[in-house]
């Protein structure tokens, strides 16, 4: 519940300028309620989106609690589950999100070694 | 049996068989196990539960598939007239197709399957399920780094599958040593089914096996299935007891004499008769004079025939005056043709049962069982027809066996291994004797009735099988023209001695005749000598009178009357 009032507040104001951006990232993270692994996913992910992708990037945050039948569309498994939905292709990125590097290369924002 | 003690409930599958096996279904609101190699029949099994858990038993499920789409899931089980779409649209089930892609996932630290139970349960409440089937979840360990998190997540998943109160069937790929290559069996452990899928002889055969079913009592055989049309059928036939109640109601065989040899009345209703012989005795012949006969009661017979084609036998028949095309148009006589080497025996023996099961009939005929004989599968056959011979039994089928024994030596010791299945054995074989083979029919046992012990000589005419009494005489057995000749001879003998009789019987009219001719003219002579005599005597006494008169006469005239006489006297 706490998610869902950070998503504006953090995501959308910095959505809107990139959006018409070709190397504007959309990420949604999916949850699944207030745990300790969704919440430090939600951290790291900030820090990381602060860091290298600065004023180009929306996050969504979808809690599988409220909205369970969003997991089958997006094909969730793993909590947490960070989707990259732009730019293409999609991109999945499972766990807490801690291994900063693993972030990074599955965002394509480093090369894959 | 005294009613048994609170037994573990059980989520019936509504699958042939497989309910027999497992004593009612799968362990309810508990996780099952169904592992086996690729392409034994898990997909099918696991869907086909669902399926009629929906139709049948009014319980919606979920299916999770792993591997196939719904979409191709949809369209394979369309052959086994699985309507998926429709029982989705009635919220019968819901299909979920996860899509994992290990090449899209990058995993960067701890995580868990709690995304799989959200939907899973998502699933399962959106329609109120109480099966889901997870086919096979093992593609997480390839799409999903680190199977330590998985494997902690999956006895999650089992656990909370158990508290959700959901029959489970969890489908797992044969490993190497393990049942399964990621050894679930070691999560689920209420029960686990192993099916095979193998092939021996160049034909291919299934099985299944209950390895495990805690709680509950089970058949532990293997158990052939297949895969046909309508679904999955298990074949526990070897589970069924000797129970079956005999029948003392006979029916006839079709042949009147043979009737009369097997005390008269024909065989029990309800029991085996096997028809034995070399090739070329009429074992079909026999066999065909059995189901007309049926059809004649107006009973229905079913006809299979492993060696010739329905037409092949209606023609043949028809050249000894078994006419069966009017039966089979009347829908009392049905054929079922295959070759043996088309499917394997459990196929066959299934087969069997499907087709009985639909037309229902009072006589079975196979024909001939020697051919399911391929290579060394003896015992298989055996078995084979153990089952088969139980089931007809159950369901007061009379059956008739042909079996083809090979030429030579001991008839009956080819026929040893089916032979304690078997309530009735005709054996059928040639007679050799005077440069010709002739057939004879004995009967070697018939259960439970008193029946001939002679060897008949049977022809076969344009009216079917004829039983004749074989020559028995001083010298020896005849059969064939052997009999006839000698059946000529003693005609012959038989004629001379009548002839003599009639000869013997015409010379004494003969001589009675001439006796009396005689007779009759002695009888004449006499009369005539007769005749003459009386005339003489007659004249005599004419003349005597006369002359008595004369001497009156004269004595009046001489006037003496009074002293006449005296004087006369005196004078004289």
């Amino acid at each position: 519940m706490k998610t869902k009032p950070t998503k504006p507040k953090s995501a959308s104001p910095k959505v809107r300028p990139a959006e018409g951006k070709s190397d504007a990232f959309i990420l949604r993270l999916y949850v699944a309620g207030q745990t300790l692994k969704s919440m430090a996913a939600f951290a790291n992910l900030k820090k990381i989106c602060e860091e290298h992708l600065a004023g180009r990037y929306q996050i969504e945050v979808v809690d599988l609690l409220e909205n369970p039948h969003l997991a089958r569309g997006d094909q969730i498994l793993a909590i947490p589950t960070l989707v990259r939905k732009l730019p293409e292709p999609v991109r999945k990125i499972i766990g807490d999100l801690s291994n900063t590097e693993r972030v990074l290369i599955g965002l394509d924002l480093l090369p894959r070694e | 049996m005294k009613k048994s003690r609170t037994q573990l409930p059980k989520s019936p599958t509504g699958i042939q068989g497989l309910d027999e096996v497992t004593g009612g279904g799968l362990p309810k609101g508990r996780p099952t196990l169904i592992c086996g190699g690729s392409g034994c029949g898990k997909t099918l099994l696991a869907m086909e539960f669902l399926v009629r858990g929906a139709r049948q038993f009014n319980e919606p499920g979920v299916f999770m598939a792993f591997e196939e789409t719904a979409k191709d899931l949809t369209q394979n089980v369309a052959s086994l007239g699985f309507d998926l779409k429709d029982l989705i649209a009635r919220k019968k089930m819901v299909l979920d197709f996860v899509y994992i892609e290990r090449s899209e996932i990058e995993e960067t630290g701890e995580y868990d399957l709690e995304g799989l139970f959200i939907r899973l349960g998502q699933a399962i409440d959106s329609i109120g399920a109480k099966r889901v089937v997870l086919d096979t979840i093992e593609s997480l360990f390839s799409g999903l780094p680190n199977p330590l998190i998985l494997r902690a997540e999956l006895r999650r998943l089992f656990r909370w599958l158990k508290d959700k109160g959901v029959t489970a069937i969890i489908t797992g790929e044969r490993g190497e040593d393990t049942l399964t290559r990621q050894g679930l069996e070691e999560y689920v452990s209420d029960c686990v089914i192993v099916l095979d899928h193998r092939v021996s002889n160049q034909v291919s055969s299934r099985r299944l096996r209950v390895v495990k079913y805690r709680g509950s009592t089970h058949g532990k055989n293997e158990y052939p299935f297949l895969i046909d049309e309508d679904g999955i059928l298990v074949l526990p036939v070897t589970s069924l007891g000797l129970q079956h109640i005999a029948s003392t109601d006979r029916i006839p065989t079709g042949v009147a004499r043979l009737d009369a040899m097997l005390g008269g009345a024909g065989y029990y209703r309800g029991s085996s008769v096997l028809v034995s012989g070399t090739a070329g005795t009429g074992k079909t012949s026999f066999a065909a004079h059995f189901a007309e006969a049926a059809c004649r009661r107006g009973e229905r017979a079913l006809y299979f025939a492993f060696e010739e084609s329905p037409s092949q036998i209606m023609r043949n028949m028809c050249s000894v005056g078994i006419d069966l095309e009017p039966w089979v148009k009347k829908g009392l006589l049905q054929f079922q043709a295959t070759r043996p080497s088309f499917v394997g025996l459990e196929m066959h023996l299934t087969m069997i049962h499907k087709a009985v099961n639909a037309f229902k009939p009072q006589v079975v005929i196979v024909d001939p069982l020697s051919s399911f004989i391929i290579g060394g599968n003896e015992t298989e056959v055996k078995s084979m027809l153990m089952r088969l011979v139980d089931f007809l039994k159950m369901n007061q089928i009379t059956a008739l066996f042909t079996n083809l024994t090979s030429g030579g030596g001991a008839l009956e010791l080819t026929d040893v291994a089916i032979s304690s299945l078997i309530d009735t054995w005709l054996l059928l074989r040639n007679i050799e004797i005077g440069g010709e083979r002739n057939r004879g029919m004995y009967i070697l046992k018939s259960r439970g009735m008193a029946h001939s012990n002679q060897i008949r000589e049977f022809l076969l005419t344009d009216h079917g099988v004829q039983l004749r009494d074989m020559y028995v005489g001083p010298g020896g057995v005849l059969t064939g023209s052997a009999r006839l000749a000698q059946e000529m001879r003693e005609q012959a003998v038989k004629t001379a001695r009548k002839q003599e009789v009639d000869r013997r019987q015409l010379e004494l009219e003969r001589k009675r005749k001439a006796l009396e001719a005689q007779i009759a003219a002695m009888r004449a002579e006499f009369e005539a000598q007769e005749a003459e005599s009386l005339k003489i005597i007659g004249q005599e006494k004419a003349q005597e009178t006369q002359l008595a008169q004369d001497r009156v006469g004269m004595g009046l005239s001489r006037k003496a009357d009074a002293k006449s006489n005296k004087e006369k006297g005196d004078t004289k």
